[in-house]
């Protein structure tokens, strides 16, 4: 392996410094995805710098304003130790989703967004709660969107010497929930050949007031389609209403054809998704009313 | 003759005898052994689906600190036409010793061009990439269609079916049988469907990759260790592939974690032992998971066009049937049997069938579970159920009227001795499955399905030990729990406890031949020699007590591991203690080429639910049936049966072999070659038929491969009932289901 | 031509004993555990997390050996097949997977056994379900999954009468 160094610094300042000597440096949490790039040739790092023995990339934090999860937090730890899936069941869902078991009790959701695969569970869920990314490096601390920080196939918009810390999400408003919905040939173990995160808001009445539809694995990025949640807002989610959603993230999809889904597929399933996403986030704020 | 026709032990369900080391972690499979000073092998592979190989440079390689040794297909002989093997088992030395490595033509991507062996696996991968192989590209065929066109490249210029005109083709083999007049047949049917079905080429899918360790001492004798269905087809091939006698080849089995047919043959092992020789070390070699599915033999796919005509009154008069498979690079000569198995289920006086295979630049396919059987029967089954719905009559009615029975002969005319189909489809047509309403929106299937099982050689030695236990070695690797079958067996001869039976894989020099665990035989020829063997004990214990209390032999009987005469007894342990003083040691050896085999027949029952808008299926419920003759041990027999299934559905569903535009494989790896996962199943049912096989001492049938043959017709019909579109090529993964429904 | 061994020494609980090893700042620890320390009931399918043979317990947490760096357990307690059983005696999920027949050829069996007993700590009484979804990432090619299934649910079965007792 081309591996030459392993380094588990213990704080952010440490950790930025490791990033930032000239060193090929790539950050470890779950190494899911960078342990396979490496044995299958696609990732050389001479220095590997855990991340996991820093407090602020693995805590996860709840309170009345937002929820902060540590960009390398383990997905298990976020499901199954945490009040997460209880703020977004929909988050959860696609956290769940992603591999296995044995995935999920290493991967986080910061490094499934920053590898940046075009098909990742967690992206459009993110994107869909309005995620924010939590960011430090040289030059201080900034935030940005999740929808802003894919910026390409594999690619994000973290610059040299720059550290995924948190991924902040504002608590949802009251009749607010969320809903992750995706289609794989298998029940578990593949990639996404579509996925679709949403999260709606209601009225008393069962009128939107709220929504954010975003589409994965149909594009070279996850996708928040505006034009999907202007067509929900202000609707009863009648069927007319889900259909506009329907065709606009469907028109929004520009996928390709691969050993995974022809693009003719994945245009079509995703908007099925969008479709099925809406009910199940509607079905949850009913049910968490009554 | 079944010569015993109660049971005090067969047919139980004890712990395996084997148990306990696997569930522990103690078994030791092809890369658990470690020899000392050994050192590690690297192949080189071509990264052109079809060229000429100018030169290979490996100087730099050589120069390498801790490169110990080299090789390319220049240190292995010209294979010349010799065959190994015979009958069904043989094989052409050119079409094995290029998938160990080429000699000059790459005829698929990744196919072994050179190896090298360093003193650390880093090492061995950093001299591999030094070695410089300069290639001339050529054009590249990977489908079977293309590749009989006119304008394909030929992969073999040397090469032509018997009978066919002497000008370079793909077409590898072209076999055709025909019994009564088919085209008459016919004229004279009420009703005649013809249609056209396909499968893709598939892997056998087995978790642990092929590893080996490989050790020539200084006078030229090997010493191989390796994962395999059978060390001794490994001392065979590998003995001819380097031109090292194969008396000098000793083979070791480790445990084996799955083979289905895919380890009947070589890869490494060759490899590591030249390298081995070279170096003056032991060499270890496992191969990479990407490389099992690039590399080697893969399930052949196919086309299969079926023509059946019926009488109104649903009685079967005539059939044809058209299998074109695709062999890849080199023959493995997959197309005899659809031409003779493709009609064995059903009575057919006039029918012709055809096998044909092709040459691809894809790897040589090998064995995988009643070889070419799934392929042809897709079509056949599904044709089946097709022209039940054209007569509206019952799917297992319209296969219970035209079912093979005793005295019905096959394609090659032979008649078939007592066979259970009539019975599995009696027990399905009574089953709770079949007899439960099929639920909302899902769609029920049905299909049968048939293997011949092989008999071959096998041999057994039995050492009574000094405490009264008993040592049984065979040379059948355990792959599905065997060894409790032989105990159980021998257990039943001899009247000991279950617990005192140790059954071993001996090495290859310390045991009989035995052929591969493959061609479900085991229980039954590997079975036979420790029934024979153990009879033959049974036979010098009486004997000796015989003498002992001074009476003739033929008045001592045996029962409850001893034997008696009058008031006299003496235990199998009295008499395992006294050996010496009796007789000597007691040891017994058998060997046999069986020639009691019986073929197996199965029903399945399968109902599936498409999401009409997503086009994924999941299998709601599934029922094996299938007669085994004697189920020795019936939760291993269960076991085959479950497994089977489930890569039968496997196949129906999502596995398929895809290649780029290159050649190369796009999903060399589980995340893309998608095997079923444990949600993916229901729990799968199952109901072991016992029509005993006559020939046999127990009735026993081979269970191992038929469970793969129904599923895919079975599969494909439940997806139509549901879905509503019916689909005659496999896989019916979701988008080719969404595809059709947008369509239709 | 003397070249530093670039190897790294680690500390840590192995199977409940402390441990020590040395290795590459790149090495797997399927890779060490196999190689290093002998405990080759820790099988490598695949190398890339697909397959599960390779499962393993670091802090309790069920993972694939081949996806962690041996470098990483400084300090963690691992736990591999070969520790499963406590002075002998089978976990429930072993010895029910022998009664049930559980295993053909065994390779997964390792993984199978340490991801159900990771199952069971975490949820005692999973459905039928709950328990496929949870060893959907443990392939086994040989028995359909049918027997395995069957076998964990007895032993979650057992062990919760165990429990109560």
């Amino acid at each position: 392996m081309s591996i030459q160094e392993f380094v588990a610094p213990h704080s952010l300042s440490e950790a930025k410094g490791l990033l930032s000597d000239g060193a090929i440096a790539s950050v470890l949490a779950g190494g899911t995805d960078l342990l396979v790039g490496v044995r299958l040739g696609t990732r050389s790092p001479e220095r590997v710098v855990d991340l996991k023995q820093i407090p602020e990339l693995t805590a996860i934090h709840v309170d009345s304003e937002s929820v902060q999860i540590g960009a390398a937090a383990s997905a298990f730890s976020i499901l199954h130790n945490s009040d997460v899936p209880s703020c977004f069941p929909g988050l959860a869902e696609a956290l769940d989703l992603i591999g296995s078991t044995q995935i999920q009790g290493r991967c986080s959701a910061g490094g499934n967004l920053c590898n940046a695969s075009p098909a990742a569970d967690s992206i459009p869920a993110l994107i869909a709660n309005g995620a924010q990314c939590l960011i430090t490096g040289p030059a201080g601390d900034h935030q940005m969107s999740v929808e802003d920080f894919v910026v390409g196939p594999s690619k994000n918009a973290l610059k040299e010497g720059e550290l995924l810390v948190a991924l902040i999400l504002p608590r949802p408003s009251p009749q607010t929930a969320d809903a992750y919905l995706r289609l794989t040939p298998r029940t578990e173990m593949d990639i996404a050949v579509a996925g679709v995160g949403v999260s709606l808001t209601l009225d008393g009445n069962g009128t939107c007031t709220a929504a954010r539809v975003s589409i994965g694995a149909v594009a070279p990025t996850a996708l928040l389609v505006e034009a999907a949640g202007a067509a929900l807002v202000g609707t009863q989610l009648e069927a007319t209403a889900i259909e506009a959603a329907v065709a606009a993230s469907r028109e929004a999809a520009c996928p390709i054809s691969d050993k995974r889904g022809t693009a003719e597929y994945r245009t079509h399933v995703v908007g099925v998704l969008v479709a099925r996403a809406v009910a199940q986030a509607q079905a949850r704020i009913v049910e968490a009313s009554s | 003759m079944n010569a015993y026709q109660e049971f005090s032990i067969i047919g139980s369900r004890p712990v395996r005898p084997d148990g306990l080391d696997k569930v522990t972690g103690r078994a030791r499979y092809g890369a658990d052994l470690n020899m000392q000073g050994q050192i590690y092998g690297h192949i080189v592979r071509s990264p052109h689906a079809h060229a000429v190989i100018q030169s290979i440079d490996c100087s730099q390689a050589l120069a390498m600190e801790g490169v110990l040794a080299v090789m390319t297909g220049e240190d292995l002989p010209v294979p010349g036409d010799s065959v190994l093997g015979s009958g069904e088992g043989a094989i052409a030395l050119k079409d094995l010793s290029p998938m160990v490595m080429s000699q000059g033509k790459v005829l698929f991507h990744a196919q072994a061009v050179a190896a090298v062996a360093a003193t650390s696996p880093e090492l061995a991968a950093q001299a591999a990439a030094l070695i410089e192989v300069s290639y001339q590209v050529l054009p590249a065929v990977t489908d079977m269609h293309e590749a009989l066109s006119a304008e394909a490249p030929i992969l073999h210029e040397d090469r032509f079916p018997d009978g066919f005109p002497e000008e370079p083709t793909n077409l590898a083999a072209h076999i055709s049988l025909e019994v009564g007049e088919p085209d008459a047949a016919f004229e004279r049917a009420d009703v005649v469907i013809e249609q056209t079905y396909s499968v893709p080429m598939c892997h056998q899918g087995y978790i642990e990759p092929h590893a080996c360790v490989a050790r020539v001492d200084a006078a030229g004798r090997v010493d191989l260790w390796c994962s395999t269905q059978g060390h001794f087809t490994v001392a065979q091939y590998t003995a001819a592939l380097t031109g090292i006698d194969v008396g000098k080849v000793k083979v070791t089995a480790s445990e084996i974690g799955g083979g289905f047919g895919g380890k009947t043959t070589v890869y490494l092992e060759p490899v590591a032992v030249v390298l081995a020789q070279k170096a003056g070390r032991p060499v270890k070699m496992v191969m990479d998971r990407g490389d099992v599915f690039r590399v080697t033999g893969p399930a052949p796919g196919a086309q299969t066009r079926v023509k059946l005509g019926a009488m109104r009154d649903g009685q079967l008069v005539a059939a044809e049937v058209e299998c074109v498979m695709d062999t890849g690079a080199y023959n493995g000569n997959p197309a005899g049997i659809p031409a003779f198995m493709a009609t064995a289920c059903y009575k057919l006086t006039n029918a012709r069938s055809t096998g044909r295979a092709v040459y691809t630049n894809k790897p040589k396919i090998h064995a995988y579970r009643a070889p070419s059987v799934p392929q042809v029967t897709l079509g056949v089954e599904l044709a089946m159920t097709e022209l039940a719905a054209e007569l509206e009559m019952d799917p297992l009615a319209f296969r219970l009227k035209n079912a093979v029975e005793e005295g019905d002969a096959n394609m090659m005319g032979a008649p078939y001795n007592r066979i259970g189909l009539r019975e599995c489809l009696e027990v399905a047509s009574a089953h709770a499955h079949y007899k439960a309403p099929v639920a909302e929106g899902e769609g029920r299937g049905v299909a049968a399905g048939y293997w011949i099982n092989a008999g071959l050689q096998s041999s057994a030695t039995l050492n009574v030990l000094s405490d009264g236990h008993l040592s049984i070695l065979t040379g059948s690797p355990d792959i599905g729990g065997s060894r409790a079958s032989m105990a159980l067996m021998a257990a039943e001869v001899l009247g000991i406890p279950f617990e005192h039976i140790h059954p071993q894989i001996a090495a290859t020099d310390a045991v009989g031949h035995c052929d591969v665990t493959g061609g479900s035989r085991t229980t039954l020829a590997t079975g036979q020699a420790v029934i024979q063997a153990a009879e033959q004990c049974v036979a010098e214990m009486c004997r000796r007590a015989a003498a002992e209390w001074e009476v003739e032999t033929g008045v001592v009987t045996w029962s409850q591991g001893a034997a008696h005469y009058g008031e006299h007894s003496l235990t199998f342990e009295a008499l395992a203690r006294r050996a010496g003083t009796m007789g000597g040691p007691l040891t017994f050896s058998s060997s046999l080429t069986a020639s009691s085999a019986a073929p197996s027949f199965g029903v399945h029952i399968c109902d599936a639910k498409v999401d009409k808008e997503t086009g994924r299926t999941t299998i709601t419920r599934y029922t094996v049936i299938q007669d085994a003759g004697k189920a020795i041990h019936p939760a291993y027999v269960e076991g085959q049966m479950q497994g089977g299934a489930a890569q039968g559905i496997g196949w129906a569903l999502n596995e398929e072999y895809l290649y780029d535009e290159n050649g190369a494989l796009e999903n060399p790896g589980f995340l893309d070659y998608r095997i079923p996962v444990a949600s993916d199943l229901p729990f799968i049912d199952t109901v072991i038929v016992e029509v005993p096989n006559p020939l046999h001492p127990f009735g026993v049938k081979g269970v191992g491969e038929v469970p793969i043959v129904p599923p895919m017709p079975a599969v494909a019909e439940a997806v139509y009932r549901s879905a509503g579109v019916r689909l005659r090529d496999m896989p019916l993964n979701p988008p080719t289901i969404v595809a059709a429904l947008q369509e239709g | 031509m003397n070249k530093p061994l670039n190897k790294m020494a680690v500390q840590a609980t192995i199977n409940g004993e402390q441990t020590a090893f040395l290795c590459s700042p790149g090495q797997v620890l399927a890779e060490v555990l196999r190689d290093e320390m002998e405990l080759i009931g820790t099988k490598i399918g695949c190398n890339t997390g697909d397959c599960g043979a390779c499962s393993v317990l670091v802090n309790d947490r069920l993972v694939c050996a081949c996806l962690v760096l041996a470098a990483e357990v400084e300090g963690q307690a691992v736990q591999t097949i070969e520790g499963i059983a406590e002075g002998g005696v089978l976990h429930p999920v072993q010895q029910k997977l022998l009664e049930h027949a559980g295993l053909q050829c065994g390779i997964c069996t390792p993984g199978v056994v340490v991801a159900a007993k990771a199952l069971l700590e975490h949820n005692p009484n999973p459905t039928e379900e709950q328990a496929r979804y949870w060893l959907a990432g443990n392939l086994c090619r040989c028995t359909g999954y049918d027997k395995i299934i069957r076998a964990v649910l007895d032993a979650a079965q057992q062990m919760r009468e165990e429990a109560a007792a």
